[in-house]
């Protein structure tokens, strides 16, 4: 688990030659975890770029871990060990001039990123009101990475649901496709997994300018996001999108055309691809003064994919001369909010990773019903016949606990499925 | 980590050494012959665990910690079988970590018993910390459990303690021994409840060797059962293993290996049966090779605790994905491969191979059949040059093939761990809490109920003190509860799954 504040990535583009004498950017982080493996692994490895580190003194660490247990990492670890972390949280506040928020990175499976995130993501709400929180939390395989990771999933996300602002999730099983599909690997291992990762959020927090035609960057760009995609506390689900992905080899035979890649951008959108190959292109935005397609009930299949709101980022060669008109479409989007207030767009003439011109969609929409959905069945299931149910209680979280979080996400569900 | 000393002239007992890293250790000339022991035993005394007739000594062997990279376990070796499967794992846990560091690692300062004092890893063992007693527990469960527990619980406790203060993280407890006889079962099933009382948040994981159908111990049903209830009670987690399916998975690579087949020869080091390369240098008899099953069974359990992986799974994570409700956690192991071809071109059906035979019946070790059962849960551990992609791959080829439990339908827990055990590329360990378990305790309870309905031999346990014809009854009926959580199971299996009605919400 990993909590980041405010990246500052300007740092990181900096042009610098580890000679002697040069400084090398420090990540401005705080690296926390319950055993050493990972944490140890992750320093060196940051170190051995040479061109970026961790702090030396900006982790925490224990030896036992959580054994993938939530109410351990909550009710055990969170209390046991708030003073330590949080002072070292507060270390890396103090080092900022202007801090508009936290960036909290963990998953939902196992049993401290889920468990002990959701209790430091509270810790921070109290400790610092006035900023905001962004958790990025990886959604699990559907099947097989760990037995209870349905029951740590539904404590990790309704908690979370009252403490963070927003919650961006990345889907493992989607992940893996774009691996698998798009970049062409064959032995797909986490290390692959965690690059696509990466390039989802550098795709969205890497600097952007602040206005048309302008050269200065963007002040707080959590806060704008925030604004643009989060108009209601009820709906805090956002998911990343980004169009081109591919391997090396297959870049070297592309070009690309902004009208080719919005218009298969905008099609995920509406189809909930999560990437480019396999998009179904029978699905078309519901015609004015028909009924609605999407207040179905989750027995039919969620065809259209409604929006609350949309951010486009978009990076690189000739960046202005996108044409946009086809993400202001009214259809696209809840009634309760208009276009021009729903749909936004942050346009940089700088290229990103190795891609001439790319684009990236961050969206508020019913993307993750179907997930949260199942999840959310799953759980109930298994909590029906009080299985593990025991290896909770014994740490303080009751089957009340348990019954509040599946009311609260069931309602999470049924808001956006009657968007 | 685990240390050595240097220095094969017997230290003083806290003289512990401790090598600079990337130091190679050499044992050299230090290390003496080993001495015959004794003459060797009838295949038919080998197989059966529970000896003490012949033996006239009941040993506690000490309590040695293994230290690893960030938590703890200690070993407690209980009883003959117990130490003998213990000592093999010490060996092959040296030649693993020795394969990986040069510093080698093994942290012991506890001392083991008889022939290991005297064998060529004497020297790694202290011998002060060995509880011998020459009168043996007559293959009597009363006598291991009420007499000598009693009688040396201080002392054990003592060792315990201190073998506690070594560890920065002492997170399991791994009691090995067998059910049948009498120290391993009686004192054995004893420690587990000193274990709980003492140490009430280290997992106590328990390896039991349960008696075979041709035991000659005629009173192992009557220590077996009265184990059970210790276990159903005290223990977090047990892997039951039978000498007979040890046995037969013997008989197979014996097979594999005499025939001959052309252009096949297998690497020596990997046989799973196998302690080649370990320091131990006399002959391998047929025990070795099942003991040494068993010891691979424990290096692949704790390999994610003591190696680097990406996605790695502690012990504790095993309880607490492994058993749903606290009764129902018996374990049913298997070990893939068993072996490595020394052909360089693996195809890569050899990997999904591994996977296809960690679910057969002729790979468990205990006499089971998981495929045509119904799972509540399944771990699988790989080691080795495996990535995500290859185990989601064969999880969802193979799970058509099986039965999970209605509310546990994709009841998969998994590890990856980079470093294989010595001779292979990969391997598998997979745990299964299935009800497939179920026919042991059956017939353990038919054979004693055999027993009991004549009183044979009751009166060498009731003689005990503390021992009463109730104990018999209590143990009877704490197994056949536990039979019967496993038939309501087994009763679901044909049972359509439906989903539950969910909670309903106001828009």
């Amino acid at each position: 688990m990993r909590i980041m504040r405010g990246l500052s990535l300007r740092h990181l583009n900096k042009t610098e030659t580890a000679g002697p004498g040069a400084v090398i950017p420090i990540a401005r982080a705080v690296l926390v975890d319950m055993e050493p493996k990972v944490i140890n692994q992750t320093l060196s490895k940051a170190a051995q770029s040479g061109r970026w580190k961790y702090g030396q003194h900006s982790s925490f660490c224990q030896k036992q871990g959580s054994g993938n247990n939530w109410a351990y990492g909550y009710s055990v670890h969170g209390p046991r060990h708030e003073e330590s972390i949080r002072n070292l949280i507060q270390k890396e506040v103090e080092k900022c001039d202007s801090l508009s928020g936290f960036f909290i990175i963990m998953s939902m499976a196992g049993g401290t990123g889920s468990g002990l995130g959701a209790f430091v993501t509270q810790n921070l709400q109290d400790q610092y009101s006035n900023s905001l929180k962004m958790n990025q939390i990886i959604w699990p395989y559907g099947t097989g990475e760990v037995i209870v990771q349905n029951y740590n999933s539904i404590l990790t996300l309704s908690h979370l649901y009252r403490s963070s602002d927003a919650l961006l999730v990345h889907e493992n099983d989607a992940v893996h496709k774009i691996c698998a599909k798009l970049m062409n690997i064959k032995q797909i291992s986490f290390s692959d997994i965690n690059q696509v990762l990466a390039h989802q959020l550098g795709s969205v927090f890497q600097p952007t300018y602040s206005a048309e035609g302008s050269f200065h960057y963007r002040r707080n760009p959590l806060g704008d996001l925030m604004e643009n995609l989060v108009p209601h506390p009820e709906f805090k689900m956002l998911g990343v999108r980004n169009i081109p992905q591919m391997s090396e080899n297959s870049l070297a035979y592309s070009t690309f055309t902004w009208a080719g890649l919005l218009k298969h951008l905008r099609q995920m959108l509406i189809s909930n691809a999560k990437m480019e190959e396999g998009i179904d292109w029978q699905i078309r935005p519901p015609l004015p003064g028909l009924p609605s397609l999407s207040k179905m009930s989750l027995n039919k299949e969620l065809h259209f994919n409604t929006s609350i709101a949309n951010l486009l980022i978009l990076r690189g060669k000739d960046v202005h001369s996108a044409d946009l008109e086809g993400f202001k479409d009214p259809a696209l989007y809840t009634s309760w909010l208009e276009p021009v207030n729903a749909f936004n767009v942050w346009r940089t003439q700088r290229a990103f990773s190795k891609y001439e011109k790319s684009a990236a969609l961050v969206s508020n929409s019913q993307f993750l019903v179907k997930p949260l959905d199942m999840i959310v069945g799953k759980a109930w299931n298994m909590f029906a016949s009080k299985a593990y149910v025991h290896q909770y209680t014994k740490f303080g979280i009751e089957e009340e606990d348990f019954l509040d979080s599946f009311a609260l996400l069931e309602q999470v569900v049924a808001s956006y499925c009657t968007l | 980590m685990v240390t050595v000393r240097r220095s094969a002239l017997a230290q003083p007992c806290d003289g512990k050494l401790f090598p600079e890293p990337g130091e190679v250790l050499s044992y050299g000339s230090d290390l003496r012959q080993r001495r015959d022991l004794r003459s060797p035993r009838p295949l038919g005394e080998l197989r059966s665990c529970a000896r003490g007739i012949q033996r006239r000594r009941g040993f506690l062997s000490a309590l040695s910690g293994q230290r690893c990279s960030m938590t703890q376990s200690v070993i407690v070796q209980v009883g003959q079988c117990g130490n003998q499967i213990g000592c093999c794992f010490w060996d092959l846990a040296l030649r693993e970590h020795a394969a990986v560091n040069q510093a080698v690692l093994i942290d012991m300062e506890e001392g083991v018993v008889n022939e290991i004092l005297q064998g060529p890893l004497r020297d790694v063992f202290d011998s002060k910390q060995l509880i011998t007693d020459i009168s043996g527990s007559g293959n009597n469960w009363a006598v291991g459990h009420k007499v000598f527990g009693s009688r040396y619980q201080e002392e054990i406790l003592e060792k315990l303690r201190k073998s506690a203060e070594h560890c920065d993280c002492l997170q399991c407890f791994f009691v090995i021994h067998s059910m049948g006889g009498g120290t391993g079962s009686g004192l054995g099933t004893y420690l587990l409840k000193v274990l709980e009382d003492e140490f009430p948040e280290v997992y106590r994981f328990v390896t039991s060797v349960y008696p075979s159908g041709e035991d000659d111990v005629i009173t192992s049903p009557y220590n077996s059962i009265l184990a059970m209830k210790e276990l159903n009670e005290h223990a977090d987690c047990v892997l039951p293993i039978d000498n007979q399916s040890l046995f037969d998975i013997i008989s197979k690579i014996d097979l594999v290996v005499n025939s001959g087949k052309l252009g096949t020869t297998i690497k020596p080091k990997s046989l799973v049966t196998s302690s080649a390369g370990t320091f131990k240098k006399w002959q391998e008899k047929p025990f070795d090779a099942m003991n040494n099953i068993v010891a691979n069974l424990l290096l692949s359990l704790t390999s994610s605790a003591r190696f680097e992986g990406s996605l790695n799974m502690d012990l504790n994570e095993i309880s607490m994905n492994l058993v749903p409700f606290p009764q129902l956690h018996y374990l049913v192991s298997s070990l893939t491969p068993l072996y490595t071809l020394a052909d360089v071109n693996v195809p890569p059906r050899r990997l999904d191979q591994m996977f296809s035979d960690a679910f057969s019946k002729d790979h468990q070790l205990i006499r089971a059949d998981p495929k045509h059962s119904l799972y509540l849960a399944c771990a699988l551990m790989v080691r080795g040059n495996v990535q995500i992609s290859d185990l989601r791959r064969n999880i969802e080829r193979l799970k058509p093939s099986l039965q999970f439990v209605s509310w546990n339908q994709e009841g998969w827990k998994t590890s990856l761990c980079s470093v294989p055990p010595v001779g292979h590329s990969h391997s598998l360990l997979a745990l299964a809490n299935n009800t497939c378990v179920k026919p042991t305790f059956v017939e353990l309870r038919e054979r004693f109920l055999r027993l009991y309905k004549k009183k044979a031999h009751l009166h060498h346990y009731l003689q005990i003190e503390g021992m009463e014809e109730s104990c018999f009854t209590e143990a009877e009926s704490s197994l056949s509860a536990l039979i019967r959580e496993y038939n309501q199971l087994d009763a679901t299996k044909s049972m359509p799954v439906e989903d539950l009605p969910r909670l309903s919400v106001a828009v």
